[in-house]
């Protein structure tokens, strides 16, 4: 096992690794922007340094100045979280050729899932389903309008080397899909670098469920559960549960079973996701995306089996076995939720920068919180609004409600505007709380 | 003169001069207009992101702007004025 570890992240993700790292006894060195000197991680980090200023670029997306620290400080392997530049193979490559040790899957996978419209082909010729979409990138809006009566309307535009939802909409009819190619194909050069464009068939009524998995060191590929994340505002998570109310036993094992083949289908090691949506009339699944990273919403699964996710990605790293019997992981037991606890107003969602004057958490059995932030820190416009991630594990989806409630109502933040209001609504909404809903549900809690 | 916030998507009537102001911190990405240009109530003036979001504001009236106070790449301040539009 390596002795040090450089986390290129920040906020909750960063403490959340540096927790693990340091209980397994290996250093974490944090690294920091301007904004980010006073958050809790750069404290509880073995060692902390200061990379430069606020705007990603000048800091966490610039790989050559975080590798550069990285042998500064001796550290022996690199941790880069989720976003920033967790899915880069360039920088995968560039740490591996330093000689230090990347916590993340090879590079060739990265490259191989980064890119949609090859990852669909990917999956497919690996008999995972894929829905009716684009073999090859959509050059102009009229080939758009020609691939969209090939594969039937509505269909989804998609930046191929698109995350995050940005950039993403959803074109019932020829002249929507126009505007919506040329609003995808904007967002795809800034954000990705890439003016890739592909098209999917778009299912209205569709519950967006995750698998997450773990490639082990012999090249074994495990799956261990589910995640249900069709709680979205923008295309963007919002909440997620394990296991999913919409997935049946037998439909799971599908599930899993197709996730399996497809982490095998890139020789993918550590901990990875496999997104799918599942059509909620017909029971069916499609592969949407694989997060070639530790997902923001790990901690359900790691609360339902009682695995450490962190863990086994550093022990992978390191070429060892995971902490657990392989030939047969902890079965899922209980319920767990997450939500998140975003800097934006609960109504229109939007964003709200601002200083935190108190934050006291909610504790109590059942509850995790993966905080970022704390009284007198100040969430700033350089980066996405989680503040943090309330979890509760409950022996049952009911039992976990009623802890998700009464830690909403305890978790006290003031400052910024919070969602933690728009939370308290999803608990107490009928579809949520019968566990029928689907990636509508947001837009239709405010439309009513 | 009447204060009304930036407000993306509000559309409400009237009045002759609308101020328009940043509803939270935000960087000022794309500038779509420049003073002396007619818009229409609905038209996007300029394109805000924060957090990883972009925040469209639209002019909430029909008129000429008379005042563009930002450019693309400043950073705007809660309440800050964008444009005035009579």
């Amino acid at each position: 096992m390596f002795d040090s570890v450089l986390i290129a992240n920040r906020g909750e993700i960063a403490r959340r690794i540096i927790r693990t790292a340091r209980r397994m006894g290996i250093k974490a060195i944090a690294v920091y922007s301007d904004a980010d000197e006073s958050l809790p991680y750069v404290k509880e980090a073995d060692q902390a340094v200061y990379i430069g200023a606020s705007a990603p670029a000048q800091s966490y997306l610039d790989s050559v100045l975080l590798l550069d620290v990285a042998r500064e400080a001796r550290a022996a392997a690199v941790h880069p979280g989720y976003g920033f530049l967790a899915e880069s193979p360039g920088f995968a490559r560039a740490v591996i050729r330093a000689g230090l040790t990347w916590v993340g899957p090879d590079p060739e996978a990265i490259e191989q899932m980064g890119d949609k419209i090859r990852a669909r082909n990917l999956m497919a010729a690996a008999g995972v389903p894929v829905a009716p979409g684009s073999s090859a990138p959509v050059a102009d809006a009229d080939a758009a309008v020609a691939e969209a009566s090939r594969i039937g309307y509505p269909v989804m535009v998609k930046a191929a080397a698109g995350g995050g939802g940005i950039g993403m909409s959803a074109a019932f009819e020829a002249s929507a899909l126009r505007a919506a190619f040329d609003t995808a194909r904007s967002r795809a050069e800034r954000f990705f670098g890439s003016p890739e464009i592909l098209l999917e068939r778009y299912l209205p009524r569709a519950r967006h469920v995750e698998v997450q998995i773990l490639g082990l060191t012999d090249g074994r590929v495990l799956a261990l559960g589910e995640r249900d994340c069709s709680v979205q505002r923008r295309h963007q998570k919002v909440a997620e549960e394990t296991p999913s109310p919409g997935v049946s036993a037998a439909l799971r094992e599908r599930m899993l079973e197709a996730a399996v083949r497809a982490g095998e289908a890139v020789g993918y090691r550590g901990a990875g996701t496999v997104e799918c949506l599942v059509d909620t009339e017909t029971g069916s699944f499609v592969f949407l995306e694989m997060n070639t990273r530790l997902q923001v919403e790990h901690p359900v699964t790691e609360l339902v089996t009682g695995i450490d996710l962190v863990e086994q990605q550093f022990l992978i790293a390191a070429g060892a076995g995971v902490s657990f019997d392989a030939g047969s992981p902890p079965a899922p037991a209980g319920h767990a939720i997450e939500l998140r606890v975003y800097a934006e107003d609960p109504k229109r969602f939007l964003p709200s920068p601002g200083a935190i004057t108190a934050w006291s958490e909610p504790a109590g059995p059942g509850v995790r919180v993966d905080a970022g932030y704390a009284a007198g820190t100040t969430v700033t416009l350089f980066y996405d609004p989680l503040l943090a991630k309330l979890c509760v594990h409950g022996a049952t989806r009911a039992e976990a409600l009623d802890r998700a409630r009464a830690a909403v109502a305890a978790f006290r933040i003031e400052g910024p505007k919070i969602n933690l209001p728009f939370h308290a609504e999803l608990l107490g909404n009928p579809e949520f709380v019968s566990g029928d809903y689907d990636t509508g549900l947001v837009s239709r809690m405010r439309q009513a | 003169m009447t204060f009304r916030r930036a407000l993306p998507g509000a559309h409400q009537k009237e009045p002759a001069v609308a101020e328009i102001r940043a509803e939270m911190v935000a960087n000022v990405w794309r500038v779509l207009v420049s003073e002396g240009d007619h818009v229409a109530d609905g038209d996007t003036l300029v394109i805000l992101e924060s957090m990883k979001m972009e925040i469209p504001i639209l002019a909430e009236t029909s008129g000429v702007v008379s005042k563009l106070h930002v450019a693309e790449g400043d950073v705007v301040q809660e309440d800050e004025l964008i444009a005035v539009i009579d």
